[in-house]
């Protein structure tokens, strides 16, 4: 397996199970720094309960257990220790649905910047801007800026929740299949970003898709029914797989 | 074919019928309290004070006595059931026994008979806290029935229809949003003060407004809790008794030297009080078709 950095997540023989029934077995796997590592896999395989462990929001669910580790950073995330709010802040998350709240579009970059401490409005002004950039929506919503978010279109919601997420300036972005509520241009756009993105965060993105887990990742991760079958780079795993299930997967012989 | 068109054309028929008695009566009940009691709301009816055993005059003090009592009883039944709604549905374990007792109790609540509550609010209000005040302190100005424990019995009646209409609010919040500021590093408090409540306000507001307007209607839970048949005066403190319109309809039907001859404020008070429940209800509507809209 690829190794060329120190890893910034590890998980050892972590699994999940959701009251009685087990949705992760013993996942043992390095994701190194500022790379685009993509989980692809059948619905319901895994994928993204991995995904979602690694900044704990499985934790919202009731009746939720986990075993074995995950670290990131030389820290347990889920030691007693830990706190979640701050590990939040620590690992960005962007989802399948891009939900911007409802409020302007200013108030969804600020929101994670306002809730430990009043920043000053010139800071906030330059945060916004730079993270509108980052996310490349600058250029379209710089003169509404105060507008509803929800005026925006799908597309520019997604690279909204993408800035809002960048704005607190994270260490890792995880992303649960972004992509997969819209259009082919947006869906470019989106990508497109994620390679720029990659140079400042480590990112983890769960696909359906697996032409752009190819496209954009460095490492891709294959799921199977709550198991990692392979997980190598990109290139490898698509082209010469080791094992049987991810090359009928990839082939499109099932799933 | 035929039968099951005919079957068809009855039920379509009966269904129409029913809906049109139940417009026809409500129509009709309203049209006779106007014909009959219309010509008596004045503005002097509704700003003066009852006369000659309450067989002339206005109405005033049942106004301000339901006023008051609506506002207290807001005041004290809104944030408690708004705090239980919050708890139910973002901290609560869904499956917890403690989570489903409560929502045992608040269903069984809300079929309580009010009467039921009238005498809750006896015994625990004004026997058990009120004396019991009046004891620690050597006053004696708790241990009577007044217009604050019955706002606080009607509190207590109205809290079911808050905790509901304020969960049914909160329920509605996508998952999506509280997800996205956890994952932004909110904590649950925070999540919940500057994305759940907001998004909420409108079913919060919706459910305060049907309480008041449930609570305001209400006579049977109050007749022993402060409510009195006659007052001089505006009540100046919250231990002091209180006029309402219910029990002053009640008063005029039932305790009236002459009860025929006060059929005419009879139906002027109950339009006012039909009046003011609808004045909440529509409000309710309003807010709630506004607050959508933004």
């Amino acid at each position: 397996m690829a190794k060329e950095h120190a890893p910034k997540i590890h998980a050892s023989n972590f699994s999940v199970y959701y009251g009685a029934k087990q949705a992760l077995h013993n996942v043992t796997l390095d994701i190194p720094e500022r790379k685009v590592t993509a989980f692809i896999g059948p619905s319901g395989c895994g994928k993204s309960t991995f995904l979602r462990s690694i900044n704990r929001m499985n934790d919202l669910i009731d009746g939720v257990r986990v075993e074995g580790n995950v670290i990131v950073d030389n820290m347990d995330v889920y030691d007693k220790s830990v706190d979640v709010a701050t590990l939040r802040r620590k690992i960005g998350m962007v989802f399948q649905k891009s939900i911007p709240f409802p409020k302007s579009i200013y108030e969804n970059i600020t929101y994670g910047l306002t809730l430990l401490d009043k920043p000053s409005k010139t800071d906030l002004d330059e945060i916004v801007e730079n993270s509108l950039r980052r996310s490349a929506l600058w250029e379209e919503v710089k003169d509404r800026l105060q507008n509803s978010a929800l005026g925006l279109s799908g597309g520019q919601q997604q690279r909204l929740c993408i800035a809002r997420a960048v704005a607190i300036n994270p260490e890792i972005l995880l992303m649960d299949e972004p992509c997969s509520a819209l259009d082919p241009i947006s869906t470019g756009k989106v990508e497109e970003l994620i390679t720029e993105l990659k140079d400042t965060y480590t990112i983890v993105l769960v696909t359906h898709n697996m032409q752009q887990a190819a496209r954009v990742s460095d490492l891709t991760g294959f799921f199977l029914m709550g198991h990692l079958i392979e997980f190598d780079r990109t290139r490898t795993l698509f082209t010469s797989p080791a094992q049987k299930e991810t090359e009928d997967y990839i082939t499109g012989r099932f799933g | 074919m035929i039968s099951k068109r005919i079957i068809g054309f009855f039920a379509v028929a009966v269904a129409l019928t029913a809906a049109v008695a139940v417009l026809g009566v409500i129509l009709g009940m309203l049209a006779d309290f106007v014909a009959r009691g219309g010509p008596n709301v004045t503005w002097s009816f509704l700003t003066e004070f009852p006369r000659n055993s309450n067989m002339e005059g206005g109405i005033f003090p049942a106004l301000a006595g339901t006023t008051f009592l609506v506002l207290l009883m807001t005041l004290m039944g809104v944030p408690i059931g708004t705090a239980t709604a919050i708890f139910l549905t973002e901290f609560a374990r869904q499956d917890s026994w403690f989570a489903r007792s409560v929502r045992f109790a608040v269903n069984t609540l809300a079929g309580v008979p009010s009467i039921v509550f009238g005498l809750f609010g006896v015994g625990f209000f004004v026997q058990f806290v009120g004396t019991g005040i009046d004891g620690a302190t050597g006053a004696s100005a708790f241990g009577d029935g007044s217009l604050l424990w019955a706002s606080a019995t009607l509190a207590v009646l109205t809290l079911p229809v808050v905790i509901v209409s304020v969960e049914e609010a909160l329920r509605a919040v996508p998952r999506e949003l509280r997800e996205a500021s956890l994952a932004l590093g909110a904590t649950r408090w925070q999540t919940i003060t500057r994305v759940v409540i907001p998004n909420a306000v409108s079913g919060i507001l919706t459910g305060s407004i049907l309480a008041v307007g449930r609570g305001a209607g209400e006579v049977a839970a109050i007749l022993f809790v402060g409510v009195t048949y006659s007052a001089e005066v505006l009540p100046e403190a919250v231990t002091e008794k209180f006029m309402h319109l219910g029990y002053h309809l009640y008063v005029l039907a039932t305790q009236s030297p002459d009860v025929e001859a006060t059929l005419p404020l009879q139906y002027a008070t109950t339009i006012v009080l039909l009046g003011l429940t609808f004045l909440l209800n529509f409000s309710a509507i309003f807010l709630r078709s506004r607050l959508r809209q933004r």
